[in-house]
């Protein structure tokens, strides 16, 4: 294989990677402090495109140059309100009983994936990039290779970054990892946990939802990619660790190369590398990769 | 929501109340002349291909309503289920449809898988007909065809007629790469298009992508590097979208050949980038947005006037025309007897066998030995007009078999389509 | 519930499954008779082995695994790429004599593997690992042509003769699913009165504790995954003749949140929910469409699945209990005052 094809499909993995990094980035955070499973991270991607889709398409029509922001910045906030009120109404009061908490967002996603259907109908949508990030860039070794995907990059390493600080160097994050060694030590210390709960579960569903506008510019929106990325979110957060923002970029970086590489090597059973990694990390580390241990 | 708006409009009057009582009341014989005829409707209403079942109702809803409901003197009652294109809930519908409501004839289902399917549950009914609704997969009724089972629009194979001599007489292109879905449609299509290209002399490279994939990145690197003159894409639906989208983004120059569902409204309503690269684009298939035969521009108008504000699209879509098209056939029987299903609907069945009329497109339909059509395929080519890219029909091959004019023994012989038996064989 | 009380109202229930076919034939016409007996109790029962399997996981060990379809398709599959007859032909040939028991026999191996890979987790991580893992399985068998023929699946597994009946034949069929489902139903209960069983519910209560008394935690857990593969493949079997093949549609992602759907609407506080929320669940599903609307079934089995959550954690079977709970407090306070 000539070495130009062999970057180009490396850069494919890593771009692939950007994007599951942040549809998983908000479903580990929401994890990490809260042990909810939200299963209903991918109903909430699935939401966020369509909400965002509404937005984008009059005004993609109209041809104004922000109607790719806007469906972005609506998705992201559509995601987030939805994420809000699942946490206070439906997950906060039974906070603990993990099971349970699951059990509810798998019925929240059956819904909400059969009413988006509904409303949207089965036709499959899909993003349009503004024409600066559209089209094709030069790369060395690589030749021509499309722009949105090195945006992809870009986005991916902001997400990762902004996360860091908010859980390292602001005031919301010193409490996300109080709550995560200890939430009653942290009740006891006068912090609104609930409060902080909400707060994380929004940032969390409005990371799915950014991964929802920028994963339906990637690849098409439609019925499905809801149990899509929630199993990508699952696979990635198994593999790179429970609960760890960069245990979760190791993680993406692992399924999307393997995804990209497998694809061009053999096509038919690409599938099972995903899976064949997964279980290699189960069995050698339960934990994931960078996760702790678990009690 | 429009697709309710849809579906009670669907089954407004008679057979409203037949579906709300029938469930826990006694059922009278429907034997008798007088009592309605009991049509059960299978589509895919669920899932992915939600959009396709909905198009398959409304074509099957306009005829009903234009007929008043009744044909053959006969009132028709029309009760619809709705699968998720999977093959044991589509048998689950057609079992309530044949043992619960008692209906006497099943109308669909709408994918190869469920298609298969009822054709093996139809060859258990005795007095029962299947008549397909848009299932495309050859084997239905090629190979193992039940005497009870039918299918008045043509398969996946039949679609890609008369392509690949186009492609390299006309066209005068020698290198190809085919890009497709690893699964049974695909290779019905693929194997369609390689019988006539390469017995004409054509090269294929083929690149198979499993069913879901939705970053085509590292085929799209090899292609563009490799010696192709055409790229034939024989994805559809949200593959076809992914695939065209991001080969627009890589900058992708080559002329497109199209599948069926390349071309379909399905993809061509939706917007965006990858439409400047598909005109132009050439396919083949049972339909054509555009096509200068009297009947489809009044069967196009009539659908627009009804459906347009309903949620229909600009112009019936290939799954609406089948189900449509296979409904005909039911018409042609059911007026060939008077409406009467005695006898275990053999009379019926035998004027099924024979029935001839044509299609919306204005095609002449006929069945086979095996109960599949024989009809006319038409050559595409998508253009802009009315400021959307719609397809345009510039030839047709009148008269397609199901061996695409090889004779059956021989074609047969090739073996089934698959991945490892694309079909191109040089002459 | 005492275990005497239990094994009596189980009785009672095996009993009324016995008859239903004869009081169905005298209420209904004799084909609607027949669609309630195969396709509303015997579908019912089919997917309540499937789903006792995950109940008895649950009850007993406090798994809540979701790749218990998954199991339930590899014995499906099995069977189907051995038998002579099914289409298309992948290995073949063989009568349905051995190819069942090669089912059951694969279906326990699955179990057995998906047991030993998730041994080291529990609760919401044993959930994803058992989703992953079935989406896994799905998605190989969905893109794999040669040994499961991808996405269209394996038709025409009809089934075998039984003392020279038809299985097809939907008496035949019942009745051989009543008696699969009587002869697990009343094993699980006699297993979990056995040392294996208490030890397994001394795991779901306290591991520690078990592994303390010198008890290998991890072998336990994985020799009853073994046992609910078991279950499941016998429903996996049962399934496949059923639908008369198998498609990777059967072990996707909606069939195996069915699965768990079923087993919380009965109940996962004790194995005869499995049933009870398989036959409800097949009511809804086959009466969707005059119940409320065909086109959006999952909706309306969505609504039930969380309401049950949300009220009734233990089910259909635990929501008399529940309501009992409810009023007598009021009763008390009524007799309470003058």
């Amino acid at each position: 294989m000539a070495a130009d094809l062999v970057l180009t499909i490396v850069l494919n993995g890593l771009t692939l990677a950007a994007l599951y990094f942040i549809v998983a980035s908000g479903f580990s955070l929401i994890f990490g402090l809260m042990r909810t499973v939200n299963m209903a991270h991918g109903a909430l991607y699935l939401i966020a495109g369509y909400a965002g889709y509404a937005v984008f398409e009059p005004l993609y029509d109209q041809d104004v140059w922000w109607a790719w922001y806007a469906g972005v910045a609506w998705g992201v906030v559509v995601a987030a309100v939805v994420g809000t009120v699942m946490q206070k109404f439906l997950l906060g009061w039974m906070q603990g009983q993990e099971l349970r908490q699951a059990l509810v967002t798998i019925g929240v996603s059956i819904i909400v994936a059969d009413q988006l259907l509904a409303f949207y109908g089965g036709n499959p949508r899909q993003f349009f990039a503004p024409d600066a990030i559209f089209g094709a860039s030069a790369v060395p070794g690589v030749g021509n290779y499309p722009t949105f995907r090195l945006v992809q990059i870009g986005i991916a390493v902001a997400v990762g970054v902004a996360l860091w600080v908010i859980l390292n160097k602001t005031k919301l994050g010193l409490m996300v990892r109080a709550g995560v060694d200890d939430r009653e030590m942290l009740a006891a210390c006068g912090v609104n946990v609930p409060l902080v709960a909400i707060a994380v579960f929004a940032l969390g569903a409005g990371l799915a939802g950014l991964g929802g506008v920028i994963g339906s510019t990637a690849q098409p929106l439609s019925q499905g990619m809801d149990g899509r990325f929630l199993l990508i979110a699952l696979v990635v957060v198994i593999v790179g660790g429970m609960g760890s923002i960069t245990g979760t970029a190791l993680g993406a970086v692992m399924i999307g190369l393997a995804e990209q590489i497998g694809q061009a090597l053999f096509p038919t059973y690409s599938v099972i590398l995903t899976f064949v990694i997964m279980v290699a990390v189960l069995a050698l580390r339960p934990q994931g990769l960078l996760g702790r241990a678990t009690p | 929501m429009k697709t309710k708006i849809t579906r009670r409009t669907a089954i407004l009057g008679a057979s409203a109340t037949a579906v709300a009582a029938g469930t826990f009341k006694l059922a009278a014989p429907a034997i008798a002349q007088n009592a309605p005829i009991k049509l059960g409707g299978v589509a895919t209403l669920e899932g992915p291909f939600a959009t396709g079942g909905q198009d398959g109702y409304r074509c099957v809803t306009m005829e009903l309503e234009r007929r008043n409901w009744t044909i053959a003197g006969r009132r028709v009652e029309f009760i619809r289920e709705s699968s998720n294109a999977q093959a044991d809930v589509a048998l689950a519908r057609a079992r309530k449809l044949i043992e619960q409501d008692n209906v006497d004839m099943i109308l669909g289902p709408l994918s190869g898988a469920e298609g298969i399917a009822l054709r093996d549950y139809s060859r258990t009914l005795t007095g029962k007909s299947i008549i397909n609704g848009s299932s495309g997969a050859a084997d239905t009724t090629l190979r193992n065809p039940s005497p009870n089972f039918f299918r008045f629009n043509t398969d996946g194979t039949q679609w890609m007629a008369g392509l690949g001599n186009h492609v390299r007489r006309v066209m005068n292109i020698q290198d190809v790469a085919i890009v497709a879905g690893d699964y049974a449609f695909p290779y019905a299509q693929v194997f369609g298009f390689n019988i006539e290209f390469c017995r004409a002399g054509g090269r294929v490279q083929h690149y198979w992508a499993p069913l879901g994939t939705t970053d085509f990145g590292a085929q799209i690197a090899q292609i563009n590097r490799s010696n192709a003159r055409a790229l034939v894409v024989v994805h559809g639906g949200t593959d076809g979208l992914a695939f065209m989208t991001q080969y627009a983004q890589a900058g992708g120059q080559l002329p497109l050949i199209g599948g069926s569902i390349m071309a379909d409204a399905t993809m061509l309503s939706s917007r965006g980038p990858h439409r400047r690269l598909m005109v132009g684009m050439i396919s083949g298939g049972p339909i054509a947005d555009i096509n200068d035969d009297p009947m489809w521009r009044d069967y196009v108008a009539r659908y627009r006037a009804r459906w347009l504000n309903e949620g229909g699209f600009q112009s019936p879509s290939i799954h609406g025309v089948n189900y449509a098209t296979n409904l005909q056939g039911i018409i042609a029987g059911l007026e060939a007897v008077s409406g009467d299903l005695s006898g275990n609907q053999a009379a019926f069945q035998r004027a099924m066998s024979a029935a001839k009329f044509k299609n919306p497109m204005g095609a002449d339909v006929s069945l086979d030995h095996n109960r599949q059509a024989v009809s006319d395929i038409f050559l595409n080519r998508i253009e802009e007009r009315d400021g959307r890219a719609q397809t345009v029909a510039f030839e047709r091959a009148r008269q397609i078999n199901q061996t695409l004019g090889v004779p059956e023994a021989q074609f047969m012989a090739l073996g089934a389509p698959s991945r490892d038996n694309p079909g191109c064989v040089a002459a | 519930m005492t275990p005497a009380r239990t094994t009596v109202i189980s009785l009672i229930g095996l009993a009324v499954l016995v008859v239903a076919p004869l009081v169905l034939l005298a209420i209904l016409p004799q084909n609607q008779a027949q669609f309630w007996t195969s396709n509303i109790l015997g579908r019912g029962l089919v997917f309540g082995l499937i789903a006792l399997s995950l109940t008895f996981l649950a009850t007993y060990g406090g798994f809540i695994s979701l790749a218990q379809m998954t199991v339930a398709g590899v014995a499906g599959y099995t069977v189907a790429v051995l038998t002579q007859g099914a289409v298309p032909t992948i290995v073949g040939g063989l009568p349905y004599a051995l190819t069942i028991p090669a089912g059951l026999f694969a279906s326990v191996l699955a179990g057995l593997l998906i047991g030993a890979i998730s041994v080291k987790t529990r609760d919401i991580y044993l959930l994803m690992i058992t989703l992953a893992l079935a989406m896994g399985v799905f998605r190989f068998v969905e893109t794999n042509i040669a040994w499961f023929n991808g996405y269209e699946g394996i038709r025409n597994v009809v089934g075998p003769d039984i003392f020279g009946l038809s299985f097809r034949s939907t008496y035949v069929f019942y009745y051989s699913v009543v008696a699969s489902c009587a002869v697990l139903y009343f094993g699980i209960l006699y297993l979990v009165r056995s040392p294996f069983g208490l030890v397994l519910q001394g795991i779901r209560d306290n591991p520690r504790r078990v592994s303390a008394l010198g008890y290998n935690v991890g072998q336990h857990r994985i020799a009853a995954f073994g046992v609910a593969g078991f279950i499941a493949g016998c429903g996996g079997v049962l399934a496949t003749i059923y639908n008369i093949g198998i498609s990777p549609g059967s072990i996707g992602l909606g069939a195996s949140v069915n699965i768990l759907i079923i087993s919380v609407i009965g109940g996962l506080g004790h194995p005869i929910g499995a049933f009870v929320g398989s036959i409800i669940f097949t009511v809804f599903d086959t009466f969707a469409a005059t119940i409320y609307d065909r086109e959006r079934f999952n909706t309306l089995i969505g609504l039930v699945f969380l309401i049950i959550v949300l009220v009734s954690p233990d089910g259909v079977v635990g929501l008399k209990g529940r309501l009992m709970a409810l009023l007598k407090p009021k009763q008390a306070k009524e007799a309470k005052s003058p």
